[in-house]
């Protein structure tokens, strides 16, 4: 891409035009199984959003300094999932040393983001779209921001919805598909603010 | 407990299907279902991979040590998802970019890491084999379904044919992405429909 786009952009647009799950259908397993309940979806969202910021920087830094010169592109999927799952373990440790009340609400989500597709899809993103540090960092906030939003908008709508009668085969999951298709289609009246492809 | 083919086969392709009743794999069915070649592709290089994983998997499945399987499991899918992705970017480009992180993201499609851990850690390789190529075969067809309804309503075409012989207003809703959320719903829910009422017709 030859046309640099303003970080700020890429942050606002990864928000709310290209969301992550709302757009590009990223990290739909965990977000559809751990939508019953406002809390913890709202944990796992932060959750997201922290281990989205680190393993763009590392994976930035490993794509630029190691795969490129080394012309290893063929080995990027398993070096970034390696350091995803690797990224993953560390912060768990530290977290359990430096904030173990933290540690305590979203230790139970961590190994589960290991195998979010919102965290590779972020990074290939990235590489794809050849981003400069700055542009991939507010790039991984952005998308965390906007993952942690959609996954909040959905479990609160849910628990809102526990209380009405759905047809029995639309509940659970059938219902929580049609839930994001409004959302989605609520979401597409921001796309003409910003845009990135 | 090893079972027959036959059971391997309509447990993956329906009673079980890793799409509409697991709701695994979903990540990557809505994002290329909005054609149908696109669809195709996905779902047979994500057959191959769940096939050829779950058969490695399963033939080591006694030398993996547990505490590690995870991220053996992972490299193992990573390597043949490296395969698929050389393959389709030597042989057909325009689909490759089309594509574009998808292909790669077919690491994190837990209907491999499901079979994986559901079934080639427990049984023999050729059975498991089978297990992840139907499971794979459930998916496309789930995958060429939606496609079938937003290409069509959203080109008029069918891969790539125009069969807009009417010639209707094309739907332009069909090829973004809420209409892949609708479509999926409703999939999900007539599927869980029929189901309830097998049992129920049974329970009689």
């Amino acid at each position: 891409m030859t046309i640099t786009v303003s970080p700020l952009i890429i942050f606002l647009a990864s928000i709310l035009t290209s969301n992550m799950i709302l757009s590009n259908f990223l990290g739909m397993c965990s977000y559809i199984s751990i939508s019953g309940e406002y809390k913890t979806a709202s944990s796992l969202g932060k959750s997201v959003t922290l281990v989205m910021v680190f393993t763009t920087i590392i994976n930035y830094w490993v794509n630029k300094l190691l795969i490129v010169p080394l012309g290893l592109e063929y080995l990027q999927y398993i070096l970034f999932i390696m350091i995803i799952a690797a990224s993953v373990q560390i912060i768990e440790m530290a977290m359990d040393r430096l904030l173990p009340d933290l540690h305590v609400k979203l230790g139970i989500f961590l190994p589960l983001i290991t195998v979010n597709c919102a965290i590779l899809g972020t990074t290939l993103f990235m590489v794809i779209r050849d981003y400069s540090f700055i542009q991939s960092v507010l790039f991984g906030l952005g998308s965390g921001i906007g993952w942690w939003l959609a996954i909040s908008a959905l479990a609160a709508i849910r628990e809102k919805m526990g209380k009405a009668k759905l047809p029995k085969g639309l509940e659970g999951p059938g219902i929580a598909f049609i839930i994001t298709g409004i959302m989605a289609l609520a979401f597409i009246g921001f796309s003409g603010i910003f845009s990135i492809t | 407990m090893t079972e027959k083919v036959r059971d391997v086969i309509s447990r993956n392709v329906w009673k079980e299907n890793q799409v509409l009743r697991m709701i695994l794999g979903i990540c990557s069915s809505l994002a290329v279902t909005n054609l149908m070649v696109n669809s195709l592709v996905m779902g047979l290089g994500l057959t191959f991979v769940t096939a050829l994983s779950s058969l490695t998997i399963s033939l080591l499945r006694n030398a993996i040590p547990h505490r590690v399987r995870m991220i053996v499991q992972t490299l193992i899918i990573a390597a043949y998802v490296i395969l698929v992705d050389i393959f389709l970017k030597a042989n057909m480009t325009d689909i490759s970019k089309a594509l574009g992180p998808y292909v790669g993201l077919i690491i994190t499609n837990c209907i491999i890491m499901g079979r994986a851990e559901a079934y080639a850690q427990k049984n023999p390789p050729l059975l498991s084999m089978l297990d992840g190529f139907f499971a794979g075969i459930g998916y496309t067809i789930v995958l060429l379904i939606i496609a079938l309804f937003r290409e069509f309503l959203g080109f008029g075409t069918i891969f790539g044919f125009n069969v807009n012989f009417i010639g209707f207003e094309t739907w332009t809703i069909m090829v973004m992405p809420p209409a892949a959320f609708f479509l999926i719903g409703i999939l999900i829910w007539i599927t869980s429909n029929m189901f309830a009422k097998g049992k129920a017709s049974k329970a009689k």
